[in-house]
Parts: C-alpha cells; sequence; structure tokens
C-alpha cells in the first residue's frame, strides 16, 4: 500500500490513488452532509413551505375578502330595498292620517255647528216664551184699564178680567195656531 | 493561463503554479508528474500523508459550500435577496430537476441532502480549476473521485438491501421478462455492468475528465509561454495562436466542469431509483 501511495505521489499511474485523499474527501464531504442535511435543507424546505402557504393564504384570503365585499354590497343592496319599502309605507301612512284627521276636524266642525244651532233655538224659544209671558201680564193690565175707561165700566175685579184676557189670549193663539198651519 | 510557468519559475509559490520547465532551451511538455505538487507539510511525508493542495482545497471547498449554503437558506425570506436567490436557485435545480424528476414525487425527499451535497462539492471542486491560484480541480485527483463514487456505491446499495432485503440482489440482477434460455449471460451481465462496472465508470469519468482538461489547459499554457518567450522568431506568433486556444478550451473546460458536476448528481440519482424500484 505505501507503495502505491509513492507511486501516486509521484505520478506514476493516475489510476491508483493517495489513500489520504480518500480519507479527507470521505471525511469532509460527511462533515459537508451533515451540515447540509441539518441546517441547509430544512432551512430552504420551511422557506419553500412558507412561501406556498403564503401564496395559498394570500389567495385564501383575497377570495374571504371578495365574499365579504359581496355579502356587504347584497346587504346594502337589501338595506336599500328596505327603506325604500319603509319610507313609501311612512308616506302612504301619512296620508290616510292626514286624511282622517281632516275627516275627524270636518265632523267635529259640522258637530258644533249644530249644537250652537241648537243652542240659538233654544235660546230664542226662551225668550220668546219670557216675552209671550211678560205680554200676557202686560196686555191684560193695558187692556183692562183701556176697556174701563172706554166702557166705564169698572173691570176692577180681577179674577173676571183675567179670563177675559186669557179667553182672548187664547182666542189670538188659536187664530195665530190656525194661521201657522194654513 | 499566462500567469502560468514564467513569472513563477524559481519562486516560493511554486505550489500554486502550473510548471512550465525549459531544460537546455528545449521544450518540455507537462506531464503527469509536473500535476502533483510538492507538498505543503513535507514532514507528513515520511508517514505517506501528502498532505498536499489537493487536500487543503478539498477542506476549502467544505468551508466555502457550507458557508454559503447556511447563509444563503438562513434567512429564509418570502422574497429572497439576490444571494438568497442564487443559494435557492441551485438548491431547486438539484431538488427538482435531478431528484424529483429522476427518483420521483413520493420518494426523493430522504435524499435531498445527498444529492445537493454531492452536487456542490463536485462543482466547487471542479471550478477550482478554473480559478485563478488555486487552478486544480481536485476531483482530477482520483482519490477524490474514488472517494465520492464509492460512498455512492455503499448508498445505493445499502439502500436496495434496506428497501427489499437480500432479495435486492435479485431485483438487481435478473430483469424480468427475458427468456429462461439467455436469462444466465443476462444475470452475469448484469452483476458485472451493475456491481462492477458501474462505480468505475461513476469515478472514471468525473476523474478522467477533470484530468484531460486541466492537462489540456496546462499544455496549452505553457506552449504559449515557451513560444512566446523561447521560441525562435519566426515561431513567436505562433504563441498568441495557443494562447487563444487555450483561453477558448478554458471557457471550454468550466462548462465542463459544470456538466460533470450535473452528470455525476444525475446518475446518483439514477441509481437511488434503480434501488427503490420494485421491478427491474
Amino acid at each position: 500500500m505505501n507503495n502505491a501511495v509513492i507511486l501516486a505521489a509521484e505520478g506514476a499511474n493516475p489510476l491508483i490513488p493517495n489513500v489520504w485523499e480518500i480519507v479527507v474527501t470521505v471525511i469532509g464531504f460527511a462533515i459537508l452532509l451533515f451540515i447540509v442535511s441539518k441546517f441547509v435543507v430544512p432551512a430552504f424546505e420551511k422557506t419553500y413551505e412558507e412561501r406556498s402557504a403564503a401564496i395559498e393564504g394570500g389567495i385564501a384570503k383575497a377570495e374571504a375578502a371578495q365574499a365579504e365585499a359581496n355579502a356587504a354590497l347584497e346587504s346594502y343592496k337589501q338595506q336599500l330595498t328596505d327603506a325604500r319599502t319603509e319610507a313609501n309605507r311612512i308616506r302612504e301612512e301619512a296620508r290616510a292620517e292626514g286624511a282622517q284627521i281632516l275627516a275627524d276636524l270636518k265632523e267635529k266642525a259640522a258637530a258644533e255647528s249644530a249644537r250652537i244651532t241648537e243652542q240659538a233655538h233654544v235660546q230664542i224659544e226662551a225668550e220668546r216664551q219670557a216675552a209671550v209671558a211678560s205680554l200676557r201680564n202686560e196686555v191684560g193690565t193695558l187692556a183692562t184699564a183701556l176697556a174701563g175707561k172706554i166702557v166705564g165700566e169698572s173691570l176692577a175685579d180681577d179674577a173676571r178680567s183675567a179670563r177675559v184676557v186669557d179667553r182672548f189670549l187664547s182666542d189670538l193663539e188659536s187664530q195665530q195656531s190656525a194661521g201657522a198651519s194654513k | 493561463m499566462p500567469n502560468d510557468g514564467h513569472l513563477q519559475r524559481g519562486n516560493a509559490l511554486i505550489a500554486l503554479a502550473l510548471p512550465a520547465e525549459t531544460e537546455n532551451g528545449g521544450f518540455h511538455a507537462p506531464g503527469l508528474e509536473d500535476l502533483h505538487l510538492p507538498e505543503i507539510l513535507p514532514w507528513g511525508a515520511e508517514y505517506g500523508t501528502g498532505f498536499g493542495k489537493q487536500m487543503l482545497l478539498v477542506l476549502l471547498s467544505i468551508a466555502l459550500i457550507s458557508w454559503f449554503l447556511v447563509a444563503a437558506s438562513r434567512r429564509g425570506a418570502m422574497v429572497p435577496g439576490k444571494f438568497q436567490f442564487l443559494g435557492e436557485y441551485s438548491y431547486s435545480f438539484v431538488r427538482n430537476s435531478v431528484g424529483k424528476d429522476v427518483i420521483g414525487e413520493r420518494d426523493f425527499r430522504p435524499f435531498i441532502p445527498l444529492l445537493v451535497s454531492l452536487f456542490f462539492f463536485i462543482l466547487v471542486n471542479n471550478l477550482f480549476g478554473s480559478i485563478p491560484l488555486l487552478q486544480l480541480p481536485t476531483t482530477s485527483h482520483v482519490g477524490t473521485a474514488y472517494a465520492l463514487a464509492g460512498i455512492v456505491y455503499v448508498f445505493w446499495i445499502g439502500l436496495g438491501i434496506k428497501k427489499h432485503g437480500l432479495r435486492y440482489f435479485k431485483v438487481a440482477t435478473v430483469p424480468s421478462g427475458v427468456p429462461k434460455a439467455i436469462l444466465p449471460l443476462i444475470v452475469v451481465i448484469e452483476i458485472i455492468s451493475t456491481f462492477f462496472v458501474r462505480p468505475i465508470t461513476h469515478s472514471l469519468r468525473l476523474f478522467a475528465t477533470m484530468l484531460s482538461g486541466h492537462l489540456i489547459i496546462a499544455l496549452s499554457a505553457a506552449g504559449s509561454s515557451f513560444l512566446l518567450l523561447e521560441a525562435d522568431g519566426l515561431l513567436k506568433p505562433l504563441g498568441l495562436l495557443t494562447l487563444a486556444g487555450g483561453v477558448g478550451m478554458y471557457l471550454f473546460e468550466i462548462l465542463i466542469q459544470v456538466l460533470q458536476a450535473y452528470v455525476f448528481v444525475l446518475l446518483t440519482a439514477i441509481y437511488i431509483q434503480g434501488s427503490l424500484a420494485e421491478d427491474h
């Protein structure tokens, strides 16, 4: 073996190796293989995985954002439609309510005017009654005095005169009512 | 290269130069002896270590590759910088174009470290042949080529036994669908080609291409140097021709160096795939 090494060192036969070159190569390569498998490959593979995960994650995120945007748009459209319907409904209600209020007011006004008319009628009747009563007294007295003076006859007998006046007046009234019925 | 030879003749840097000795004015073509450089630790020579430039370069390559790969992979940024990109690009070239495509999507992951280490180790050690001052493809020393091919040889046989048990030797040597009559012949050929020829061609292909490339460049450098400096007047211009040829060979050699690293790793992947395959 020693012979072979010396031969190689002299370059006599290029196919005969220097054993120490083999040793150095094997040890050196073992160290390199250890470093590569321990540090380099895991680091590169991790980077690859993270990168592909980031790309896939980015795509998923974009899809999620797109879906969210679509949902938001849909919800806004829905809300807009709802709001329009609501506004229409409120307008309709207001119109109906206005009509209702108007009708109520008209009715109330009519009732009020009827009440006032009624009251006026009652008052007029009462005043007429009072006037009739007062006239009956005064007309009786005046007519008696006048008649007494005219006929010269004392008509001081109140009871009789009162009867006469009453008869006169009831004649008058019956004539009046006959005239009214006519 | 032009700096070879005359500049460093008789210089202490002789260990880094390719010698182009001129004896008595004659041209002496550099041979294999000239490529074996003096040892750096001469006292070790007594014990036959011969610790020389080649071993130093092997260790240097280990340090360079480890530093490069660790530094390029450590950051792991989502958007790689130039440095990280270079590391990732060459890593994923071996990982995908060699490992994944040859061994297959399902099984290739455990072999990434071996393939990546082999590729970078051979690439850098080959390229040492084209780096000025270093100028020695360490794989042109057959010991390194034997060592690498030996590691791969042990690895794929071990892998086959681990996967199939001892039945692996049957899987590897007895092809299916061969007529019974010629089967013995085929089996003998398969045994020789798989278990004996394969590691030899695997190592010698690398070693021989590197050594011959190294020799060609040394020869053209020495020839140019001799022609330009020492030759008679009329022959001098020929030196320019050999110089141009040498530069061309230098560039071609870089291509060969990269290609051989790729070929070596590709074959390794093919051997691994063969060990994993169910059928021959």
